[in-house]
C-alpha cells in the first residue's frame, strides 16, 4: 500500500501542479505543454485506480491528438501577444468577470456532485447489473455502452458528425485557377489528344489555342 | 526490504530488455545503410569492424565527443527535451512486446491501446524540436510530420480494431495466440499493406519523409540539433522504426509463433521468430528506402485521408459482418 500511495501522491501533485502552471506561465507554448503534462499524469492516476481502458483512451484522444491541434493553433496564431493584451491593457479586462463566473459555477457543479456522492448515495443511479469484477473493464464498457447507452451513443456521435460538417462547411472556399491533380485525367490521357502534327507555312507560325 | 527486492529484479529484466534493443537498433542502422547501398551498387559502410558493423558505434562515439550548440534563440528547456521525449518514448513502448507466451515485462490487457498511445505521442518529440529551435526550417519541418503522423495514426489506428475484432482482446499475447492456426496476414492481407505503408509514414521513412526532405527543408526538425543529440533523434527514429516492425509482426505475422508447428520449427524458440519477423519487415522498410520517390505533400494527405481511411473503414464493415454472420465473432 505504500507504494500505491507514493505513486498517488506523486501523480496528483505532478497534475494539481501542471494545471496552476497552465493558467500561470507567460508563454502560451509552455501552458499547453503543461496541459500536457497535466493529461498523462492524470491518465496515470486513472490507471492507478484500475480505469486502465479510460486512462490509455486519454492518452490517445486528448494528448496524441487534441493537444497535437491545441499546439498548432497556438503555435500558428500569436496567442501570445493577445493574452498579454487582454492581461494588460484596459479595454479588453471585461473578460476576466465572465471568466470567473464560469469558473465559479463549474467548482459550484463539482462541489454538488462530489458531496452528493459522499452523503447521500441514493440520489445516484448507479447500474451495478454487470459483475464489474469478473469482467476486464474493456469488456464491461462495451456490454454497457452498446446497449443500454446506446442511444446516448449514437446521438454523441451525430453531434460530433455535425461539429465535423459544420466546420468543414464554415472553411471550406472554392478557388479559382488553382490547377489540381486528377489521376483519373491523367491516366486516360492519350497521345491522339495531346500531340497534334500541322503544317506550318514558312514565315507564319501557328496559333495553339483554336 | 522487500519493495527493494522487487525494484531491483525489475531494473535487471528492464536492462535485460533495454540493452538488446539499443544493440540492434544501431546493427538495424548498419543494415538499413548496406541494403541502401547494395540497391545503388555502391558497397556501403564496410571498414569498422567485421563488414562494417561497428559503423554505427564509432558514429556514435563520434558524436558523443561532439560539442553540443544550443542557438542562442532557442527555447532552451524544451530545446533539450525534445531529444530526450523522443528516445524515451521510442524505449517505453517494447515494455509491453510479447518474446515468448511468458517472456514479457508488463502483460497489461490494454497493451496494443498502451503501444497505440505511446507511438502517437511520438509526435511530440518532432514539434517541440521544431518549435523550441526557432528557425523556420525546423518550425516548417515539424508542422509538416505533426499533421502526417496524425493523418495516418487514424487508419493505423482503424486497422488495429481490424484485428482486434478478429482476437476479442486487447492483449498482446491473446493477440499472437488468435493467430494460431492462421497468421491475420492472410485473411487480413489488404490491411497489412496498408498498416506497413502507414507505419512508413508513421516512423517519417521515405517515401514520406517530408519532415526532414532536404531538398526543401535543410534537415527539418533536426535543423538546429547536433552532437549527442542529433543523434538520441537519430536513434530514437531508428528505434521507432523497429518499434513498429514488432507491431507488425504482432498484429499479422504471428509475433513469437513458428511458421509450421511441426519439428524443426519447432525447436527454435519463440524470441527467435519474433526477430526474424522484425528484420523482415525491417529489410521491407530498407528497400523501399531505396527504390520509391518521395511523396508530394498533398499526394501524401490525400493518400491518407481519401484512400486508406475509407478502405480500412470499409474493411472493418466487411470484418465485422462477416463474423457476425458466419458465428465467428470471439467471445469469452
Amino acid at each position: 500500500m505504500i507504494a500505491h500511495s507514493i505513486f498517488f501522491y506523486t501523480f496528483s501533485i505532478i497534475a494539481i501542479v501542471s494545471a496552476i502552471m497552465v493558467t500561470a506561465s507567460k508563454n502560451t507554448v509552455h501552458s499547453v505543454f503543461f496541459l500536457i503534462l497535466d493529461f498523462i499524469s492524470i491518465s496515470c492516476l486513472f490507471i492507478m485506480i484500475g480505469a486502465e481502458f479510460l486512462g490509455m483512451i486519454m492518452l490517445i484522444v486528448y494528448v496524441g491528438a487534441v493537444a497535437v491541434l491545441f499546439l498548432f493553433v497556438v503555435m500558428m496564431l500569436n496567442v501570445a501577444q493577445q493574452k498579454n493584451q487582454w492581461f494588460s491593457s484596459e479595454a479588453s479586462s471585461k473578460h476576466i468577470p465572465v471568466g470567473l463566473i464560469i469558473s465559479t459555477l463549474i467548482f459550484v457543479e463539482l462541489i454538488i456532485v462530489v458531496g452528493g456522492w459522499k452523503y447521500k448515495p441514493d440520489l445516484f443511479d448507479i447500474n451495478n447489473s454487470l459483475e464489474l469484477a469478473k469482467v476486464s473493464n474493456t469488456h464491461s464498457l462495451g456490454q454497457v455502452l452498446y446497449t443500454d447507452y446506446i442511444h446516448v451513443f449514437q446521438i454523441s456521435g451525430m453531434i460530433l458528425l455535425v461539429a465535423m460538417i459544420g466546420a468543414i462547411v464554415l472553411t471550406f472556399r472554392k478557388r479559382v485557377g488553382v490547377k489540381t491533380q486528377s489521376y483519373i485525367k491523367q491516366i486516360s490521357r492519350e497521345r491522339s489528344d495531346g500531340v497534334s502534327v500541322l503544317n506550318v507555312e514558312s514565315n507564319k507560325g501557328v496559333k495553339i489555342d483554336d | 526490504m522487500e519493495y527493494l527486492g522487487i525494484l531491483f529484479d525489475q531494473i535487471y529484466k528492464i536492462l535485460f530488455l533495454l540493452v538488446p534493443v539499443l544493440v540492434s537498433v544501431a546493427m538495424v542502422v548498419w543494415l538499413d545503410r548496406r541494403v541502401w547501398a547494395f540497391v545503388q551498387k555502391r558497397q556501403g559502410p564496410n571498414v569498422v569492424g567485421p563488414f562494417g558493423l561497428l559503423q554505427t558505434i564509432a558514429d556514435a562515439l563520434k558524436y558523443i565527443f561532439k560539442e553540443i550548440i544550443i542557438p542562442s534563440s532557442s527555447n532552451k528547456v524544451i530545446f533539450i527535451l525534445a531529444p530526450i521525449v523522443t528516445m524515451t518514448l521510442a524505449l517505453i513502448a517494447w515494455a509491453v512486446i510479447p518474446f515468448s507466451a511468458t517472456q514479457v515485462l508488463a502483460d497489461i490487457n490494454v497493451g496494443i491501446l498502451y503501444l497505440f498511445a505511446v507511438s502517437s505521442l511520438g509526435v511530440y518529440g518532432i514539434i517541440m524540436g521544431g518549435w523550441a529551435s526557432n528557425s523556420k526550417y525546423p518550425f516548417l519541418g515539424a508542422i509538416r510530420s505533426a499533421a502526417q503522423m496524425v493523418s495516418y495514426e487514424v487508419s493505423i489506428g482503424v486497422i488495429i480494431i481490424n484485428v482486434l475484432l478478429c482476437v476479442g482482446s486487447l492483449n498482446l499475447n491473446d493477440i499472437v495466440i488468435a493467430q494460431q492456426n492462421l497468421w491475420f496476414v492472410i485473411p487480413l492481407f489488404p490491411m497489412f499493406v496498408i498498416f506497413f505503408i502507414s507505419a512508413l509514414a508513421e516512423t517519417n521513412r521515405p517515401p514520406f519523409d517530408l519532415p526532414e526532405a532536404e531538398a526543401e527543408l535543410v534537415a527539418g526538425y533536426q535543423t538546429e540539433y547536433s552532437g549527442m543529440m542529433y543523434a538520441m533523434f537519430w536513434l530514437g527514429e531508428y528505434a521507432n522504426i523497429l518499434l513498429m516492425c514488432a507491431m507488425g509482426a504482432i498484429l499479422f505475422l504471428g509475433g513469437w509463433l513458428s511458421p509450421l508447428e511441426i519439428y524443426p520449427f519447432t525447436l527454435v524458440p519463440g524470441p527467435i521468430w519474433l526477430v526474424l519477423k522484425i528484420l523482415l519487415l525491417f529489410l521491407l522498410f530498407a528497400l523501399v528506402k531505396a527504390i520509391v520517390p518521395r511523396y508530394r505533400y498533398d499526394q501524401l494527405m490525400k493518400l491518407g485521408w481519401k484512400v486508406f481511411l475509407p478502405l480500412s473503414l470499409i474493411w472493418v464493415v466487411l470484418t465485422a459482418s462477416y463474423l457476425f454472420y458466419f458465428n465467428l465473432l470471439p467471445v469469452n
